[in-house]
């Protein structure tokens, strides 16, 4: 069989040109999501064959408008173009542009033309043009920018192969670059930058020039030659300014010989939502619904798949119990594994439908919308309009929340919203809270229609914003760090969605969640299941102690079981510690066993509820199982006689969830993200503090 | 006059002097000098501005639209 040869390709553009939707299309299933080595930012690489013998390897590079970075995700743009020990410095680039928006997206495309890499022009939406009114003459324009050039429509799937055709010839592009800059600016100063680099393209130079802070990768003799040129910034900043003007001047005047758009047609729907979704009255109401319907979609749909699964597990774990040889390793697996598998999978559902709807709203252009209602708004707390959609998206989970504040432009406004994403009620409290609220609030309506137990998870989300709210104002406040922001939204056209983008983003965004917060999870369950089943010296002789205590009572030989296990438990490694916590957590109305599972859901929260299944299906060994929920209601507090999960208990234990920074991926991130172990301790210290005196005074409260 | 001093639905001309003025970013999206600017709508609590300039529908904060100078149009 003949060798394939493997082309990289970087794919560039400006945000909502349909650069995902040509990705998806080239790639299909065929893609996966790493990361660039150091930072987060998700790196989507997918493979397409090219011909029999030509394969790529297509990298989707984060859109942005100029290959001048002003955030963390457009500053991979530069490295990946300039960097040549990046592993993703590509063979070929292709920009892609859209028909409606072309002189703008010409700009993008003139920087990196003049990189003087291989470079293909690929116009999309193409199917857009009648209705636009817009049309140009191709031939014209190819020759004006030195280009090929490939008319596209990512949604119609038309142009594609046209597209791979003309990849396979990318060794006969035109390399030259676009608009030579030097002349126009200050061709005496370029002269001798060409000099100091005659191995780089001119503009390459230029950019190490300018982007000098956003370059790690370059020697520190380079650095130094670098400084020379850049010595006096003010002189740099209006060349930059130059630069640019002149490269629209450039476009203008191509366009102008090639472009023909009827600007009348089809702006006036745009003009009309824009009236109503951004009114200074519906427009709120409308935003308020939407998040209504999300969160009622989260709980009511949601719930349905959970409850099957959770049923699932429980079953599962005792068929492999019953049907597996007695041992050790079915131990393992029926009490840890199982166990541990299920609470990563019983978070499916939500986080599927909260990325259905972020990534919905996003691809018909609400979402610029809400950010333009909430600007003021999210200011006074200190925050951004940007700051909006990770604070919903904190409510599926705060790691890739943190992750999407990376384009909110000012440091300030950034960190605060990062510090405060943990407050909302993320997924990974919804078991806790599921199975609280079922244990202490009773299924009740209360004036006919609304549910009790709906309600109290209703004020819970209510309390997380709030917290994050309060804490905002708080920091914003307290925080000295200079403001200095640049806020420029761009406001895309309406859309309808694509459903293959959004099936594709929902896809991967779960898998992600799944793969990362699962691991921490799995390996937790099954340390949690070590600990709880060995243990010191009474563990071992529990059999003989158990026996020795209830000497001539007439036990049946399952109350004799759960003895032992119940003893077992209590001696386990796990339940030492358990009790060695009881002293603090007593005032908050929790015993050891609850300190067991407070322990364990340190590192993440989720764990709770595994731990005390944990706990409880190794104490009632042998025993009919059940699901988690009877085994909680069943507890019995010894002391008081009383159920185990009471009013104030319960109570206590929703505020100490609500408010603790129990997540160890989130301070994980938080720490990259911010750069410093500063944030991420305060974070966990305040939060702390905050659960402990809510929860202490909750309970007082209730008792 | 600059855009924060314009009403919904006028327009005005980006002044050359604004140059210096204009952060790259929104230089680079299309918010040049010579450049007609329209004020397409302000928010509900006056911040931000929604305008559409050199066929870039963007949203900027006042004190940013404070800041470009501009002659009004008609
Ligand atoms: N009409 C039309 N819409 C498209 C086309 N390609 C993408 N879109 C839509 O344009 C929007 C932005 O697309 P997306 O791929 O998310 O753009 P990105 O932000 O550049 O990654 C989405 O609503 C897409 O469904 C196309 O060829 N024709």
């Amino acid at each position: 069989m003949e060798v394939n040869a493997v082309v990289k390709i970087a794919l560039v553009g400006n945000p909502n040109t349909g650069k995902t939707s040509l990705f998806n299309q080239l790639t299909g299933l065929k893609q996966k999501v790493g990361n660039y080595p150091g930072i987060t930012v998700d790196k989507k690489v997918g493979k397409c064959k090219i011909s029999e013998a030509l394969i790529a390897e297509i990298i989707d590079l984060p859109g942005t408008y100029s290959i001048n970075p002003t955030t963390l995700d457009e500053s991979i743009v530069l490295d990946t173009l300039l960097n040549k020990s990046n592993e993703s410095y590509p063979d070929l680039v292709i920009v892609v542009a859209e028909v409606e928006n072309l002189k703008r997206n010409l700009l993008l495309f003139s920087q990196i033309k003049d990189l003087e890499l291989p470079t293909l022009l690929v116009i999309n939406m193409a199917d857009q043009m009648a209705r636009k009114g817009i049309s140009f003459d191709l031939e014209k324009l190819k020759e004006e920018l030195n280009s090929e050039i490939i008319l596209v429509s990512a949604r119609k799937n038309s142009g594609i192969d046209e597209l791979k055709n003309e990849i396979r010839n990318f060794k006969k592009w035109n390399t030259k670059p676009m608009a030579s800059i030097s002349s126009k600016i200050d061709e005496e100063y370029f002269k001798v930058v060409k000099n100091t680099f005659p191995e780089f393209s001119l503009y390459k130079s230029w950019l190490l020039i300018t982007q000098q802070n956003n370059c790690n990768f370059l020697s520190p003799e380079f650095q130094q030659k670098l400084s020379v040129l850049n010595a006096d910034k003010e002189k740099i900043k209006k060349y930059q300014h130059k630069e640019t003007i002149f490269r629209y001047q450039i476009i203008n005047d191509i366009l102008h010989k090639t472009y023909v758009i009827n600007r009348n047609e089809a702006t006036e729907f745009r003009f009309k939502l824009d009236k109503i979704l951004t009114h200074k009255i519906f427009g709120y109401l409308i935003f308020a619904s939407v998040l209504l319907l999300i969160f009622q979609s989260i709980f009511e749909w949601a719930s349905i798949p959970m409850d099957l699964i959770d049923g699932f597990f429980a079953n599962f774990s005792e068929y492999a119990k019953a049907n597996l040889p007695e041992g050790i390793f079915t131990n393992l697996i029926a009490e840890g594994i199982i166990p541990g598998i299920g609470g990563i999978v019983i978070f499916i559902p939500q986080i599927a439908i909260l990325f259905l709807f972020i990534s919905v709203l996003e691809e018909t252009g609400y979402m610029s919308r809400v950010v333009f209602l909430m600007d003021k708004i999210m200011r006074k707390f200190g925050m951004s309009g940007k700051s909006v959609i990770p604070l919903i998206s904190g409510t599926a989970c705060a790691i890739p929340a943190i992750m999407a504040s990376r384009n909110i432009g000012s440091w300030k406004e950034r960190l605060i919203t990062i510090l405060v994403i943990p407050f909302t009620t993320c997924s990974a409290r919804l078991p806790v809270y599921a199975i609280l609220i079922a244990l202490i609030i009773p299924n009740k309506r209360i004036l006919g229609i609304f549910n009790l137990q709906g309600l109290t998870l209703m004020g819970l989300y209510l309390l997380g914003f709030t917290a994050a709210i309060l804490s905002a104002i708080l920091l914003h406040n307290v925080l000295k760090i200079e403001n200095k922001s640049l806020f420029v939204i761009e406001m895309p056209n309406y859309k309808l969605p694509s459903l293959k983008n959004v099936f594709y983003e929902v896809v991967e965004k779960t898998k992600a969640f799944i793969v990362g917060a699962g691991k921490i999870i799995l390996a937790l369950s099954i340390v949690l299941w070590f600990l709880a089943s060995n243990g010191g010296e009474s563990f071992k002789t529990a059999n003989d102690t158990v026996k020795q205590d209830i000497g001539n009572q007439n036990l049946t030989k399952v109350e004799l079981q759960k003895k032992t296990a119940s003893f077992k438990l209590e001696h386990s490694y796990i339940g030492v510690m358990g009790k060695m916590i009881e002293p603090v957590i007593k005032p908050l109305g929790y015993d050891w066993k609850i300190g067991i599972a407070l322990i364990s859901s340190f590192a993440a929260r989720e764990v709770f509820v595994g731990a005390l299944a944990t706990i409880y299906s190794v104490e009632s060994e042998g025993e009919d199982v059940g699901t988690i929920k009877e085994r909680m209601g069943a507890e019995v507090n010894s002391i008081t006689g009383q159920k185990r999960f009471n009013l104030p208990t319960g109570m206590s234990l929703l505020m100490f969830y609500a408010f603790a920074m129990q997540c160890i991926g989130t301070l994980a991130i938080v720490k990259r993200e911010t750069k410093s172990w500063k944030w991420p301790i305060l974070q966990l210290v305040g939060m702390g503090i905050l659960a402990y005196i809510s929860a202490l005074i909750t309970f007082n409260f209730f008792s | 006059m600059t855009i924060g001093n314009l009403k919904v639905g006028e327009c005005g001309i980006i002044e050359e002097f604004s140059l210096d003025i204009i952060p790259l970013s929104l230089l680079e999206m299309g918010c040049l000098p010579g450049k007609e600017v329209k004020l397409l709508q302000i928010a509900p609590l006056n911040d931000p501005y929604y305008i559409k300039v050199n066929g870039s529908h963007l949203a900027i904060r006042k004190e940013m639209a404070d800041q470009i100078t501009i002659t009004k149009l008609g």
